[in-house]
This record gives structure tokens, sequence and C-alpha cells, in this order.
């Protein structure tokens, strides 16, 4: 198990993001650590347990229609996800890791569900949290964890860090730190694959929050308008930041949002991987078929802070506890175990081999160099 | 050659270049049907159809980030805006997107894309439409700035900078659509970026200008030359990558400088030019160099307060005697 990484991240005193350095934080470190362990566990059956008994139904008629290694192998990338982003909580507070970094803990079903429903010619732009879609998208783990160690062997050379992955070659444009900025950006992506013939499209991923910016209402009436092959992922995980969703959006029903520009939407449970699956499958053969665009509010929560540097005093204990219970890898696995596709061996073993590569990943970033200081001016203009 | 106007050779760039490149399409507010706001983009819908020149709702950011998207996914893009003071509303998507996705993404996805409409002032537009805002793009590492003065440098130069692999901030002014003069009639004439224009020679004192002021400074030294001042004027063209070779070599004969520019002078590209000439020329300098700018104020509309704040020929005539000690 990687250790603890509370739901809080350092102390009051780096809420503007920077990594604490005084005593004062650290102790408030040491405190929040030991009252919320059990967050950090890849999953906590204790906790997860109590709502299952309503899921499962609802994933089992579709685990029936899926091959079995591709439900283990869904399962395997969910375990990966968040070995991995354990390990960065991990090393981010040993101070290896610089900046800004948010984890991806608690979401894993959504890019799971969504992007292993891609073809790889497909393309994805998502937001900053974005370690764990990239690696979904084909950047392999060490090249995310290089990048996050600043390293010359990152994704892109440790130019980015954490909020910037990208790959052209697999068709991940970017991780990006302007809340908003890359739906646009997501939108032009369909528009050259409109433009080009073919019937590739574009995942869009973004956060509840960026709903507010005049940037999505933008994108969505041009896609709309002109039939892009864009699907919207809003990853409602309810917090802007430390900002809840009820304090900071007027109408709160995201997916209908999209009638406001006539377009298709869907509201889809985020803890059922499934279910986002389904979801984005249907949205992704709309796109495919007619060119059209889809929003999909996917319902989410994170375990973890807004990022590394949260000092987490805007929920509670309980709120999170009671999400918790529904964690998606839990509901997941105990459904794929009633299937009978997978046992309690296969379990361990898929999380076995998750925490080698995380580890594999580690050694990597340790033993690349950083950057050679002639980088600073590579790249600035092509 | 054929005598066009700068209207008209921008035209013909773009056509040109739809033609060259399937790939490059303009977008942009009322570019298709309309014909354009000011006509540059006049006839070419109706040749080349929706697909290649793309009207847009009046929605700046949302469409310079479509270009960005597209340009990432291997289009050429060309982005108008009415006027360059409504890129502002886009300006994330140039300065926070654009400009760094290149690097960002360890010189992975290159944004090959041309931003482009009228700058600076027009006639009696006021505060909100007659803001010349090249030092604000130029002061961001990833983005090139073109500003061209004659129908010849504006066809030359779009086609350049749309043929560039970078994002390109490219700025017309409107009150100079209707300037005419020869344009070379190859469809393969390009001027490169980031190579200045002596538009005139002369031995007494040096002029920088650029856009809306180079035919001032042109008009300036032929009164000047009236009474026996020989003046040169040096247009950058572009004023990123600048060509700071060239304006050195011109004040290292004639020891003098005059920088006139249309935007405000705090933080300008005047000032920036006027410190790199210190650098490379400090010793050959007669005179501290002089700028003539736009006044430290929003642009009023009542004209005779316009005319006030702009740069005129007789305020660059008054700064040139005055380095000059004349």
């Amino acid at each position: 198990m990687a250790k603890t990484a509370t739901q809080a991240g350092t102390s009051k005193t780096n809420a503007n993001g920077h990594r604490a350095k005084n005593s004062a934080a650290a102790k408030t470190v040491e405190k929040m650590e030991k009252s919320e362990k059990a967050v950090t566990d890849t999953v906590n059956p204790k906790i997860a347990k109590s709502e299952h008994q309503d899921r499962k139904k609802l994933q089992k008629s579709s685990i029936k229609n899926l091959d079995k290694e591709l439900l283990q192998e869904m399962l395997y990338q969910m375990v990966l996800g968040r070995s991995f982003e354990q390990k960065c909580a991990e090393v981010y507070r040993i101070g290896k890791i610089g900046g800004f970094c948010h984890l991806y803990i608690g979401q894993e079903a959504v890019g799971v569900g969504a992007i292993m429903a891609l073809r790889a010619d497909d393309y994805v732009i998502t937001a900053y949290r974005d370690h764990v879609q990239a690696m979904l998208k084909g950047i392999t783990p060490e090249a995310v964890m290089a990048e996050l160690y600043g390293k010359s062997g990152g994704s892109v050379g440790g130019k980015g860090g954490s909020m910037h992955m990208f790959s052209k070659e697999k068709g991940f444009f970017g991780g990006h730190g302007i809340v908003g900025g890359q739906i646009g950006v997501g939108t032009g992506m369909a528009y050259a694959q409109k433009y080009k013939g073919g019937d590739q499209v574009t995942l869009c991923f973004f956060g509840e929050a960026a709903l507010n910016q005049g940037m999505f209402h933008e994108s969505l009436n041009m896609a709309q308008l002109w039939k892009l092959p864009v699907i919207y992922i809003c990853e409602n995980n309810q917090y802007g930041m430390g900002t809840s969703q009820a304090r900071a959006m007027s109408m709160s029903s995201i997916s209908e949002k999209a009638a406001g520009y006539g377009m298709a939407s869907e509201f889809v449970d985020g803890m059922d991987v499934l279910a986002v699956r389904e979801a984005t499958t249907r949205a992704i053969e709309r796109a495919r078929k007619d060119g059209s665009p889809t929003l999909l509010e996917i319902r989410c929560y994170r375990f973890m802070g807004h990022s590394m540097s949260d000092p987490g005093k805007y929920r509670t204990g309980d709120e999170i506890k009671k999400n918790q219970e529904r964690d998606p890898i839990f509901l997941f696995k105990e459904s794929l175990k009633e299937a009978k596709v997978f046992g309690d061996e296969d379990f361990t073993e898929i999380e076995t081999r998750a925490k080698e590569v995380v580890a594999k990943a580690v050694k990597f970033a340790e033993e690349s160099p950083f950057p050679d200081e002639k980088e600073l001016f590579t790249d600035v203009l092509a | 050659m054929a005598i066009l106007t700068i209207r008209d050779a921008l035209n013909q760039a773009l056509r040109e270049e739809i033609i060259r490149d399937e790939n490059v399409f303009i977008m942009g507010e009322e570019v298709a049907e309309y014909d354009g706001a000011y006509k540059v983009t006049r006839g070419l819908w109706k040749e080349f159809g929706d697909k290649r020149v793309v009207d847009t709702p009046i929605t700046e950011l949302g469409f310079a980030a479509v270009g960005v998207g597209a340009a990432m996914a291997g289009l050429r893009p060309v982005i108008e805006f009415m006027t360059w003071n409504f890129s502002i509303l886009a300006s994330d998507q140039i300065i926070n997107h654009a400009a760094k996705m290149y690097y960002m993404s360890g010189g992975q996805f290159s944004v090959p894309i041309v931003f482009r409409g009228p700058n600076g002032s027009a006639y009696q537009v006021s505060s909100q439409h007659s803001q010349a805002l090249e030092a604000f793009y130029a002061n961001f590492p990833g983005l090139k700035v073109v500003m061209p003065s004659t129908a010849a440098d504006a066809k030359g130069l779009l086609k350049s900078a749309i043929r560039d692999n970078n994002p390109v901030i490219f700025l017309e002014q409107e009150t100079m659509y209707g300037m005419k003069g020869e344009v070379p009639d190859d469809e393969d004439f390009t001027i490169p970026l980031g190579i200045a224009d002596v538009k005139r020679e002369g031995s007494d004192c040096t002029i920088v200008a650029r856009s809306f002021t180079v035919p001032q400074a042109l008009k300036a030294a032929e009164e000047l030359e009236k009474e026996g001042v020989s003046v040169e004027v040096v247009d950058p063209r572009t004023i990123k990558p600048l060509d700071i070779d060239t304006i050195v070599a011109s004040v290292k004969k004639t020891n003098r400088l005059v920088i006139a520019e249309e935007s405000h002078a705090f933080a300008s590209v005047g000032a920036e030019i006027s410190h790199q000439v210190m650098e490379h020329a400090f010793d050959y300098l007669d005179a501290p160099v002089k700028r003539i700018s736009c006044a430290e104020a929003p642009m009023p509309y009542a004209r005779n307060l316009e005319v006030l704040a702009l740069p005129s020929v007789e305020k660059i005539i008054a700064a040139v005697k005055e380095v000059c000690y004349l």
C-alpha cells in the first residue's frame, strides 16, 4: 500500500500553492495523515462496502456484454491510476515534485470509462488533473512520473510539469492550466477532424467549475452550430478548488445546460465505470455517425484535496467518508467478482502489478537527468 | 507590377494561400457572406465556399480557441479580428495557449496560425476601438508580430505569416487599407519575417517607423529635405523577431534616432528599440533618442483631440529637428 495521502494537503499557510517548508506546516501534515489514513488504501473495503448492493445490479447487465480481458484491463487501469497518484502524493511530500500537483484519486472511473471507449486515432484534451488521463491515452507511467520530477525523460522533457502532459503521437493534446481554456481548443481539434473528413472524435474533459467560464458557453454554441464531433465531459467532482458547486452555479443541473444549445446530453454516475463507458460510447457513436456533439455530466468526487496544497477545510470528514463508500474501484471489483469474471487473487495480482509499474516509473524518474540548460531556449519557436 | 491597395494586396495573399494549401482557411466575424467588415476578404467566400471562408458568431475567445485547436491538429487557420481591440477578449487563447503550446509540449505541438485584422486608430472611433496593441503581444515569447506599411509588404508578409509554423500576430491599419502601391505579380512573392526595410535612405537622422507612422515619416523626410536635412526611414516590418541590426547600422550612419509609433509610449516597442540601440550603438549617438507616441490618455472622440493624441508629420519633423539641434 502506498503510504498516507490525506484529503488535505499541507497547511493553511500554503494555500497559495507553495509547499510547506516550516515546522508548523509539517506538524499539520502529520496530524492530517494520522486522522485520514483510511483514504489512502487503494480500496478500503470497510468503507466502500455499504452502498455496493445498490450499484451492482446496474453494472451486472453490461458486464455480460464486454470481453473479460477488457473488463480486467479496465480494473487494472483504475488500480494503476490510483497507485500512481498515491505515489505522487508520497514523493511530493518529500520534495521530489514541485509546483502544483492535482491528484485523480476517486475519479478513476471517469477517465477509464471514457478514454478506453475511444479508438487510438481519436483525440483527448483535458485540464490540469491530467496524470491518469495521459497514461490512459498511452503516455507511459515512466514519462508521466519523470515529467513530475522535472526530468528530461518526462513526457515534455521537464518543461510542463504536472499540469502539462502531452503526446502528439498518442493524440493527447495536453493537460492545460487555465480553467476552461481547453474547452475551446478541444472544439478546434474536433473542427479539424471534421474539416479533414473521416470519423475521428475528440474527448474534451473539464471540471464543473469551468462551466462558469464564458469559454464553455462559446464552445458549446459553436460545436452544435457547426456539428462538430466532440464529446464534452464535465467531471463534476462538486468542488471548484474550495468552492462547492452550490456556492458557484446558479442552476446546478449541468446536463440540462446542454438544452440551451440544443445539444444532446446525459447525466452519468461517475463512480460506475461501466455507466461512464456506456454513456461515452453512445456519445462517440453520435459523433462518428452524425458528427454531432454531446455534453456528459459525470458526477464524481475527489477523495483528495484540490491540489497537494489544499488545507481541505471546506468539506466535512463525513461527506468524504460517504463518498468513499462508493469508491469506484471497489464497486467495479465487487461487480466483477459477483459476475465471476474476477477473484480476490486476481485483484491481488493486479495491485501487485500496478505497484511494480509505479515503482519502475519512480526509478526511471529518479535516474533520468535534469534537462540540459540549453533546453531553456529550445522549442520557443517552431 | 500591379498597383494595388493594401486591402487588395492582403486579399490576394489570402486567395493565393487558400489555393496553395488545402489546410488554409479563414475564420472570423463577417468574413464570408458580408465580404469582410473592411472588405479584406471580399469575394473569397463566393469563390471558395463555406469550408475555406467561415463566418463565426461574435465569440472572439471561442473562435480564437477553435483556431488554436485546429492548428494543433494540423490545419493552418487565419483568424480575423474585426479589430485588434476585440482580440483582448481572446488574449487568453493567444497568450496562454497559442504562444506557449510548442514550448509547453516539449516541441510536439506547433501552432501554425495567423491572427490578423486592423490595429490602432481609425477616424474618431474613440477609446475602445483605437488601440495599438503591438507592445502587448510582442512581450510574450512564442509569438511573432508583423506590421506591414505598404501593399507589397502586406502581401509578401501575410503569405510568409501563413506559411510560418508559429502563431503570428499580423497587425494591419484601418486608415491604410486604401493606400496604393506596387505589388509584384509573382504568386511565389513573399517577404521573409524578421527583415527590416529601409524605406528611404538618408545621412543626418534615422526615423524608425512602423505601420501608421511610416507614411508620416516619409512625408516628414520629404519636408525636411527641403530644409537640407537628410533623413533615413527604417521600417522594421516585423516587430518580433526584430531586425535590430538594420536599425543599428542606420544609427551608426546618421548618429541620431527618432522613433515614431501609434501606440502609447510606456513600455512600448519604441522603448525596446531605444534600449537596444543604446546597448549596441551608445557611442554613436550624438543626441538622446526621441520618441513620438500616442498621448498618455484613452483615445478621445472629438476630432481635434484625436489629432492631438496621435503622431503626425509635424510632430515627427519637430522631433528630428530636436535631435539634430536645429
